[in-house]
């Protein structure tokens, strides 16, 4: 049967928290484990048998490094790929229910949407079997997983009858507990959804008409699938979720890059053993997975892993040290020094002998249930301690240290800072 | 040796600037015979004629320990070693072993004796004179007219270096009763017309504090290539002062100084920078890693990709894992560091 999927990429005004890496590149394209974020989703649709077409839909402006990444996916994965723009931020179902007729073109009868700021193992062959058995052809699939009570609060959650896997209540970031399985932000529609969502449209412009226009940006088209639509959905018989035990994090900041970088890495060792670098005689030493692209140079005495992602062109001197980071394209990192935690932004220089060093925000590795918390910048009136961004272009000269800092694009450093943010 | 206060919380408290015969038994041992490879004279009250203190252990270079209670003031000790500094009638030197200089000993014997007075001290100018024992004397004699220890105004910016000598005729004032030599003899005997000043030529530095024993040994490495340049290392990697011991090993693509000081049996493996540290006997320091001003204490272990910086010491016996970042470390002996010190603070 005819299956397409759309994946939300969202727009310049979104992914805030991802500066300064989000200045020179969109989000959706920040290579995770060596490849653009949202090219983990792609692999996983083009897997899927009878998906016909891939639509990327946001609000970016057209971008050449957006369009040759689609060009290059296309021909990789062979499968058509395209970018559909929104005119406007119109919220995760405002811009599906704009291209309704693009989507469902070509008699689709179901299509998958997926956030692009999503890490997941994409189950995306089990959702569709999973509403074979539990829906009828009109229901619609949300995939949920488990996570511990407080941190719930964070995400949307889903009440679900334990028999049927119906969608009995859905609350988006509840202020007091309601359910520990959340919101995936990966789902399965049929094009019955558009009723739903027309529905909240023509609401949305008797509202407005209701009111005097106080707030010009208010428009009827904005609708959140989350807010407006599952809420109203809940308990209609009409949604499921499919719960995953598989690994999953949202992307929101360069810190959970880090951390999702780590759970792909992971991943490859079964779905491609051949992107994660091997011991080998004349080569670097090698510790847990990491990924080093073909065209990096890296010297014998260097020591690299775990978790840890070289870009294209990049240097890697003598006796360097990196653990836990991501150096993007074209990065040099001179004799002896050492990158933790640390995400090295493109062309940028560390010179020799000298310490970049972030502080990870991974979750509690002894509770399986533990997410990522997207923390805020600033607590009690200081930097809290987080991944250590170096933006694209920065000069750190030899023998300082850098620690829990963020250096903005195209800075040429000349002393030691700790929890700063350098402008 | 005296007990190394400011080092260590734990250990009894003595008063600065006081001589170092007191017996404050293991601490004092351990501490003399290890600082060896600073050259840092060892606490010796030494009799008879003067002789440079390190130059040659001949059977008069110090004197069995004067038994008595641990209480460290200076002049107590004096008194219990009387009638061994009174045998022979000679005058003798005292030496607060937490100080370093060029120490002029033969001048120093040559003043005492041309003025006859019972007691010389040595003087050195500092910049901040309230932190110590304040000096004023005469211009031509050298004659001390007072002596006023840490004064709250300015007096004078001579202060006492820690470096006297005496006839001994000064036992006759002390009694034995812990007694303090800079508050109670030193203001007697200027009164007497007896005590006189000798202007100290050269470097000077009270070590008794971690940043304060780095600055020393700049110091004292400063003066060694002026009078001794071929005691210094050169080579590949080495920059401005540099003391190593001849068995040391050091690396490949090392960058070792300026203003450092290796000890003997240490090893330093490839690709390391260390400026402005002394690195004590028995100590390895591996791969990659990057050290500025600091004290690595003996036999300690700094693991490969460590960065120490900002006056960290090490105690004995320290084992630092790799990759981590010490910043103002004090991290007392045997003790395993396993996370990183990114600000100041003591690891008991």
């Amino acid at each position: 049967m005819p299956l397409k999927a759309v994946i939300l990429i969202g727009g310049p005004q979104k992914g805030t928290r991802f500066r300064p890496l989000s200045f020179e590149v969109p989000k959706p394209l920040f290579p995770v484990a060596g490849v653009p974020m949202v090219q983990h989703h792609i692999e996983a649709c083009a897997k899927v048998p009878g998906l016909k077409e891939i639509l990327l839909m946001g609000f970016y402006q057209p971008h050449e490094a957006l369009s040759r990444f689609l060009a290059a996916a296309q021909q990789e994965f062979k499968i058509p790929i395209r970018y559909l723009q929104e005119y406007a931020a119109l919220g995760t179902a405002g811009g599906i229910y704009h291209f309704r007729d693009q989507i469902l073109a070509g008699g689709a009868d179901a299509f998958f949407v997926l956030n692009a700021d999503v890490c997941s193992e994409f189950p995306l062959q089990e959702m569709l079997d999973f509403r074979q058995q539990h829906g009828d052809t009109d229901s619609f699939v949300i995939l949920g997983t488990t996570a511990n009570r407080t941190q719930a609060l964070n995400y949307g959650c889903i009440v679900a009858n334990a028999d049927t896997q119906e969608v009995q209540h859905y609350v988006e970031k509840p202020s007091t507990f309601v359910s520990e399985i959340i919101n995936c932000g990966i789902y399965l529609f049929t094009p019955a959804i558009f009723q739903h969502i027309g529905q909240v449209f023509q609401r949305n412009q008797q509202e407005l008409a209701l009111e005097e226009s106080s707030n010009g940006w208010q428009r009827a088209e904005v609708i959140r699938l989350e807010q407006d639509v599952f809420t109203a959905l809940a308990g209609s018989g009409k949604l499921y979720v499919y719960k995953t035990d598989g690994f999953w994090s949202q992307i929101k900041s360069a810190g959970s890059a880090i951390y999702a970088s780590r759970l792909y890495l992971n991943q490859y060792s079964q779905s491609h053993p051949e992107r994660l670098a091997q011991n080998k005689p004349g080569g670097p030493i090698i510790r847990g997975n990491v990924y080093i692209h073909p065209t990096a140079s890296v010297d014998s005495t260097a020591v690299l892993g775990p978790n840890v992602s070289i870009g294209e062109g990049v240097t890697v001197g003598a006796g360097v040290r990196i653990r836990e980071s991501i150096i993007l394209h074209g990065a040099s990192l001179h004799d002896h020094t050492c990158v933790l935690n640390t995400i090295v932004g493109w062309d940028s220089t560390i010179g020799r002998w000298a310490r970049v060093e972030g502080t990870p925000s991974d979750p509690n590795p002894n509770d399986p249930y533990a997410k990522i918390d997207s923390e805020t910048l600033f607590r009690d009136g200081r930097l809290t301690p987080s991944i250590t961004i170096l933006g694209c272009s920065v000069t750190i000269p030899a023998e300082v240290v850098i620690l829990n800092s963020i250096v903005l694009p195209h800075k040429e450093l000349s002393r030691s800072y700790k929890n700063q943010i350098i402008l | 040796a005296t007990c190394p206060r400011r080092w260590r919380p734990p250990c009894a408290s003595r008063s600065s600037g006081s001589a170092s015969a007191s017996p404050c038994p293991t601490r004092r041992s351990r501490w003399a015979q290890r600082l060896s490879d600073s050259r840092r004279p060892g606490a010796v009250v030494a009799p008879g004629t003067p002789r440079r203190a390190q130059a040659a252990p001949g059977p008069r270079l110090g004197c069995p320990r004067p038994r008595g209670d641990t209480d460290s003031r200076a002049a107590g000790p004096l008194a219990l070693a009387r009638d061994l500094l009174a045998e022979g009638g000679e005058p003798f030197f005292v030496l607060n072993s937490d100080v370093i200089c060029e120490f002029p000993f033969a001048a120093l014997a040559r003043f005492h004796r041309q003025h006859g007075g019972e007691g010389s001290i040595v003087v050195t100018r500092v910049e901040e004179p309230a932190k110590y024992g304040v000096v004023v004397s005469e211009p031509d004699s050298g004659r001390i007219c007072r002596f006023v220890e840490k004064p709250r105004v300015f007096v004078s910016n001579k202060i006492n270096a820690g470096l006297y000598i005496f006839s001994p005729g000064i036992l006759q004032r002390i009694q034995l009763r812990p007694t303090s030599i800079e508050k109670e003899i030193f203001p007697a005997m200027a009164q007497d017309g007896q005590l006189y000043a000798m202007e100290l030529q050269g470097f000077w530095m009270d070590i008794g504090q971690p940043k304060d024993f780095l600055t020393g040994m700049c110091m004292y490495l400063q003066a060694l290539r002026a009078q001794h340049p071929e005691k210094l290392h050169s080579g590949p990697g080495v920059v401005g002062n540099v003391l190593v011991d001849p068995s040391a090993k050091i690396g490949a693509n090392c960058v070792i100084g300026p203003n450092v000081t290796i000890g003997a049996g240490v090893v330093v493996e490839d690709g390391v920078r260390i400026k402005r540290c002394t690195v004590l006997q028995g100590a390895r320091i591996r791969s990659h890693s990057w050290l500025e001003s600091c004290i690595v204490g003996w036999s300690c272990s700094v693991g490969q990709w460590v960065r120490m910086e900002n006056v960290t010491v090490l105690g004995e016996d320290v084992i630092v894992n790799d990759e981590l970042y010490l910043n103002g470390a004090n991290v007392l002996p045997h003790k395993s560091i396993a996370e990183s010190v990114p600000e100041p603070r003591i690891i008991m």
